[in-house]
């Protein structure tokens, strides 16, 4: 590589580069990986050297107006090329180009040099044309270096990290040494032998591509002689030399499908520069790139002095030691794997082992802050509409929901598509943070199958549509693309199920796999069993929603059931030893996660049956549990006896049995006063109970008489609490009922056959009275009359 | 860790006092040491045996240009053995930090061996570690003779490998107090060992570094003072990667321990020492093995070396008082104790992956049947 470096230096020396200006060998061929810094600084020292009069970049044409606003002031990138079809704004491709780009570098060198700049590439009213959906659209766009070649390549240089290879010998040189084109001319000459060795890649569309650039150039030529620079991937440099006859390339270009396209500029990301690209080339770590492009010298030591500059304001103690010994480390380590410069693993290496202590944590947010970066570019706002207001427009029309300045109210109802499709969007743009609509609540009807909006359009909201773009070119496309990426930025477990809820109401399907995943993974996580406990009855209650609204809901169901299995085992042991006020709170979990566990077991009853009862039965035996041990508040206890015996899973005598338990001497009152509480207080119909069950009332009423004067104070405040809550017309019928004495409530614990709230036998006088009417309805005898008369109206007065 | 010791028999001493239960790293590779001194053309740090890449070379293994083969001493991640390599380069201590079982104290002896020679400059870290160990002791018969002299003093293996510039090394730093801890400070950072009593000093010359061995997730041991720490860099050796390598680990080291502790050959168990490591495997990571559920972890280590003793446990059971196949049922009850530590919290834990994982999970009714009875 040494050598070929050596001799292709002295081929195309300074001269040789105003040879090419006088037409004698052709337009200077500038092949770059996209995203390079190596490549964007050498970039630019050749367009110094060469001073062209033209500047060709690999890009889509349409473009072209838009060029001069990338020197706009208000213009930072990263920012992308962002072509869409116009009636489609789902078809769409970007062209991410960061500061540290070369097709960046380019277009700003033209621009200050007052320079024309163009964009060659095949135009995006046929690359959009040939894609089948917005996936394609990155791979279809334009790769600068395909994976496979430049492992070839790799390997005959002895290397098995190509990646690493190419940073090697291309991004990590630094700037200014030897000739402006040597790395050029060695790149073409390498990548020309993998062109012969791999023809097009396997890339048929690259052909029609490089046919059109090629004619593009040559236009180029035509006009201005041969002082054109040629930016592009250093993939298609060997085609662009290469002398194909004009009528070839053009029958290549004939019959190519159409859209109509439009193109801008949006905002992008360095996270969305690493996860993938329009130019197809995704690279790891824009941070690291972004500092190789920036930092003038001393790459490693500038670098190590951010990191520890981090490390530090999240309270690590990192001294100039640290940041001494880790850029020895690091370059030593260079050294010793044989690389000319210490890379990203080198440094990364070496922070691990000096500055972290050898631990994955701390280093894990260098790379998330640095080493991929949070920089968010910007466009002027005088860049074109992006898609996705454009497909607000057209929602609106079709919708019929006008943006007016003025305040409005609007009702919805849901069972209509239309009004459906209209909470959808109100509900996607809240996501999107695009505060068209408020939700109020609904006046009268409080159905789920309504809801009430509050409408007004203000300007502003334009901008945030415009940054919304970022996320994608429709409106469901970029609230699933927020959705996700919020699910992964949420700090607590209930911002992910209130996130969850919110795409069922927004009818995003596509991100709830995301956001489940997230939510399970958070569940899993999560120790605290309030969190747990809180987060499941709003899950369930998604999942109604879904059902109302006709959305998959499976992946949902399931979440459900683990969160609810995770409650299940670490609901007894949260529950020991709890202060009054945290038992109070964690009754009010219990029956949460009740009335949740029920209304799962409905909402899945449908679909496989088995694990769902399961479910319930599991509940149970937790239930079962609570109200057993000692060392869980009273409160909790006899909340938990209540559901077990409203579900029928305890019998009379056995909850009698226990309140019995409680209620005996030997309990402390202010505990025993916390049970009835928690069994027959709030607005759960416990007075009901009491007034039905007598023996229960009993029991109270005897251990209410037994309590100490001295506690009697101390039992006061609950007890008044519990029985306050209860309606007036049941305070009544208890007040009665404890009053009509102590030889009743004898006969109500007794063993006889009556039911609880019955007398033991038949009230024989008052049985009779019913007979003669029996009697004249099934027309027996009517010489008893009289006798029926007077008692008929005895039991109507 | 790649290495398994000859289980034959030793010859009685006596008879050939050269034959050691285990020679030391530099006797046992000499031959490839010397290989590796002979082709090593590269640039040695001084008093360097040989050259960092030999030194790295040693530890992955691979062939001479000669054809001789170097054996693999260590087999986990290359970088780590780069960065531990470059470390004693600069001049830098050397901290190899690890659960038990995770070849640190193999990794050190065998650094020290290819770099200096000699590993037996050892000092062992316990709770009564002196600082006479660390820096120096005195001869007491030459000391009331003589009064203090350099004769009657008794220099530690850390004064003399920084007298001849050699490796030191220093097994269990963490569970060394903290105060002779401390000594090491001016040792690693000003190269030099004061002798106050002879106003003396003793300076480190080239060549000399220090190899030290913690464990990080052990409770109750003695943490390193930041002073400390910070003269140190930190490779934490992990845990083996693959389960397979895992279950051979275990497998290995349980056949082993079960020859030692003469129970019969051990019977075919293979499957559950999988469970076994799988279960610690999928506790310590905080995910199942196949990536999609996420696991709170216990407080416990869940080492290789516990899960070598669960199903050691295990297999005792199985012998003596079951039907001499390694069952659920054996290994579950040593599964509990390992894996809940702390009562409350590892509990929840283990109940918590019993309920979300084991009992979803294929032909792993028998083990969570087991494990529910022990855990009720």
């Amino acid at each position: 590589m040494a050598g070929a470096e050596a001799g292709g230096g002295e081929a195309v020396g300074e001269g040789t580069a105003r040879d090419r200006g006088s037409g004698a060998v052709g337009p200077l061929l500038l092949g770059v990986r996209h995203h390079g810094p190596g490549s964007a600084r050498a970039v630019r020292g050749a367009l110094e050297a060469a001073r062209p009069r033209v500047v060709l970049i690999e890009g889509p044409p349409e473009a072209d107006a838009l060029i001069p606003l990338a020197a706009h002031e208000d213009m930072r990138p990263p920012v992308a090329l962002l072509a869409h079809a116009v009636d489609e704004p789902g078809r769409s491709a970007f062209w991410p180009m960061a500061e540290f780009s070369p097709e960046w570098v380019a277009i700003r060198w033209a621009l200050e040099h007052g320079v024309p700049a163009r964009f060659i590439d095949l135009p995006a009213t046929h690359t959009l044309a040939w894609e089948g959906g917005t996936g394609e659209g990155e791979e279809a766009a334009g790769l600068g270096v395909r994976v496979d070649p430049l492992a070839a390549l790799a390997g005959a240089a002895g290397c098995d990290d190509a990646e690493r290879w190419w940073e090697d010998v291309v991004e990590h040189r630094g700037a200014g040494e030897g000739d402006a084109f040597a790395p050029f001319v060695v790149l073409e000459e390498a990548m020309g032998a993998l062109r012969e060795a791999y023809g097009s890649g396997g890339h048929e569309r690259d052909l029609v591509r490089e046919a059109y650039m090629r004619l593009q150039v040559r236009a180029a030529q035509r006009e201005f002689g041969d002082a054109v620079a040629v930016v592009c991937g250093a993939w298609h440099v060997p085609a662009l030399r290469r002398k194909a006859a004009v009528a070839a390339d053009r029958a290549l270009l004939k019959g190519l499908p159409k859209v109509k396209a439009d193109m801008t500029w949006v905002p992008w990301t360095y996270r969305r520069l690493s996860r993938f690209s329009g130019y197809g080339a995704g690279i790891d770590s824009p941070g690291w790139y972004g500092h190789l492009f920036a930092a003038p010298d001393r790459p490693v030591e500038r670098w190590m002095t951010r990191v520890a500059g981090l490390l530090r304001a999240e309270d690590r103690i990192v001294s100039s030691a640290h940041v001494i010994e880790a850029v020895r480390l690091a370059e030593t380590l260079a050294v010793m794997r044989g690389r000319p410069l210490a890379g990203l693993s080198e440094t990364t290496d070496a922070v691990r082992a000096v500055m972290c202590e050898g631990s994955d944590v701390p280093l894990a947010l260098v790379r998330d802050r640095l080493v991929v970066g949070d920089v968010l570019g910007e466009v002027p706002r005088t860049a074109p509409a992006v898609p996705l207001q454009r497909d607000l427009d057209r929602l609106q029309r079709r919708l019929r929901l006008k943006p007016e300045a003025r305040e409005r109210e609007t009702e919805l109802d849901l069972r209509k598509e239309t009004d459906a499709e209209r909470s959808r969007l109100l509900h996607r743009l809240r996501l999107l943070g695009v505060g068209w609509g408020e939700p109020v609540a609904s006046r009268g009807s409080t159905g789920t199958f309504r809801e009430t909006w509050r409408l007004r359009w203000e300007p502003e909201l334009s901008v945030r549509v415009a940054e919304a773009g970022v996320w994608g070119t429709t409106v469901q496309a970029a609230a699933t693309a927020k959705a996700e990426a919020d699910a992964v930025a949420a700090h607590g477990l209930a911002e992910v199920t209130a996130l969850a809820e919110h795409c069922l109401l927004a009818g995003l399907s596509g991100a709830l796999p995301a956001v489940m995943q997230v939510l399970a993974d958070r569940a899993a996580l999560d120790s605290d069993v309030g969190h747990l406990a809180q987060a499941l009855p709003a899950l369930v209650r998604s999942l109604r929603y879904g059902d109302v609204r006709g959305t998959d809901t499976g992946a949902l169901a399931e979440v459900a059931a683990g969160l609810a299995e995770r409650v299940f085992v670490g609901l007894p042991p949260a529950c020991a030893a709890l202060a009054t006020d945290a038992a109070e709170e964690m009754r009010g979990h219990v029956d949460g996660v009740h009335t949740a566990v029920g209304l799962l077991d409905d909402a899945t009853a449908a679909g496989d049956s088995g694990t769902d009862s399961d479910l319930r039965d599991r509940w149970r035996a937790v239930l079962r549990v609570l109200s057993g041990r000692d060392g869980i508040p009273g409160v909790i206890r006899g909340r938990a006896v209540r559901l077990l015996l409203d579900d029928g899973e305890l019998g009379q005598d056995e909850a009698a049995r226990l309140m019995g338990l409680v209620l005996s001497p030997g309990t402390p009152p202010g505990d025993a006063a916390a049970w009835i509480e928690g069994f027959v207080g709030g607005g759960s119909g416990g007075g009901m109970l009491l007034v039905h069950d007598e023996r229960l009332l009993g029991l109270v009423d005897a251990w209410l008489t037994g309590v100490p004067a001295d506690a009697f104070t101390d039992v006061l405040p609950l007890l008044r609490r519990t029985f306050s809550a209860y309606e007036p017309g049941v305070r009544r019928t208890l007040g009665e009922l404890v009053r009509r004495g102590p030889g009743r409530r004898g006969s109500a614990a007794g063993a006889s056959a009556g039911a609880p709230g019955f007398a033991p036998e038949l009230d024989t006088d008052r049985a009779d009275a019913v007979l003669p009417v029996v009697r004249l309805l099934l027309g027996l005898d009517g010489d008893r009359e009289q006798h029926d008369d007077n008692n008929l109206a005895g039991v109507t007065g | 860790m790649s290495v398994s010791v000859d289980p034959t028999f030793v010859e009685p001493s006596g008879k050939q006092p050269t034959e050691v239960l285990r020679p030391h790293a530099e006797d046992a590779f000499a031959g490839e040491l010397a290989a590796l001194a002979a082709q090593d053309d590269r640039p040695r740090p001084a008093r360097w045996k040989l050259s960092p890449w030999a030194v790295a070379t040693y530890l992955r293994g691979g062939t001479l240009p000669d054809g001789t083969v170097i054996t693999p001493k260590y087999v986990g991640p290359r970088r780590l053995v780069e960065v531990a390599v470059t470390t004693l380069a600069t001049d830098r201590a050397l901290l190899l930090l690890g659960v038990p079982g995770t070849a640190k104290t193999w990794v050190s002896e065998h650094l020290a061996a290819a770099v200096s020679g000699d590993s037996t400059l050892l000092v062992q870290g316990t709770a009564g570690t002196p600082e006479e160990a660390i820096r120096y002791g005195w001869n007491y018969a030459r000391l009331l003779a003589g009064g203090p002299s350099r004769d009657a003093l008794v220099p530690s293996p850390v004064m003399r490998a920084m007298a001849e510039g050699m490796t030191a090394r220093v097994e269990e730093l963490t569970r060394i107090p903290a105060d002779v801890q401390d000594t090491l400070i001016t040792i690693l950072s000003e190269k030099t060992l004061p002798i106050p009593e002879l106003g003396q000093e003793v300076q480190a010359v080239g060549g000399f570094n220090l190899i030290a061995t913690a464990n990080d997730r052990d409770r109750g041991v003695n943490d390193l003072s930041s002073a400390l720490r910070r003269r140190f860099n930190t490779v934490v050796l992990p845990l083996p990667e693959s389960v397979e390598a895992e279950v051979d680990i275990v497998a290995r080291r349980v056949d082993q321990i079960g020859r030692s502790l003469d129970l019969p050959a051990a019977p075919d168990g293979i499957d559950e020492i999988r469970r076994v490591v799988t279960v610690f495997r999928e506790l310590r990571d905080g995910v199942t093995a196949d990536g999609r559920t996420k696991l709170k972890s216990p407080s416990g280590t869940l080492s290789t070396a516990e899960a070598i003793s669960v199903v050691t446990n295990g297999f005792a059971l199985a012998t003596h008082f079951g039907d001499g196949v390694l069952r659920a049922g054996d290994v579950a009850a040593g599964m509990l104790g390992a894996v809940v530590r702390d009562p409350a919290a590892d509990r929840v834990v283990w109940q918590e992956y019993l309920e979300a994982v084991v009992r979803e999970r294929d032909g792993w009714k028998d083990f969570y049947r087991a494990c529910r009875e022990v855990s009720a």
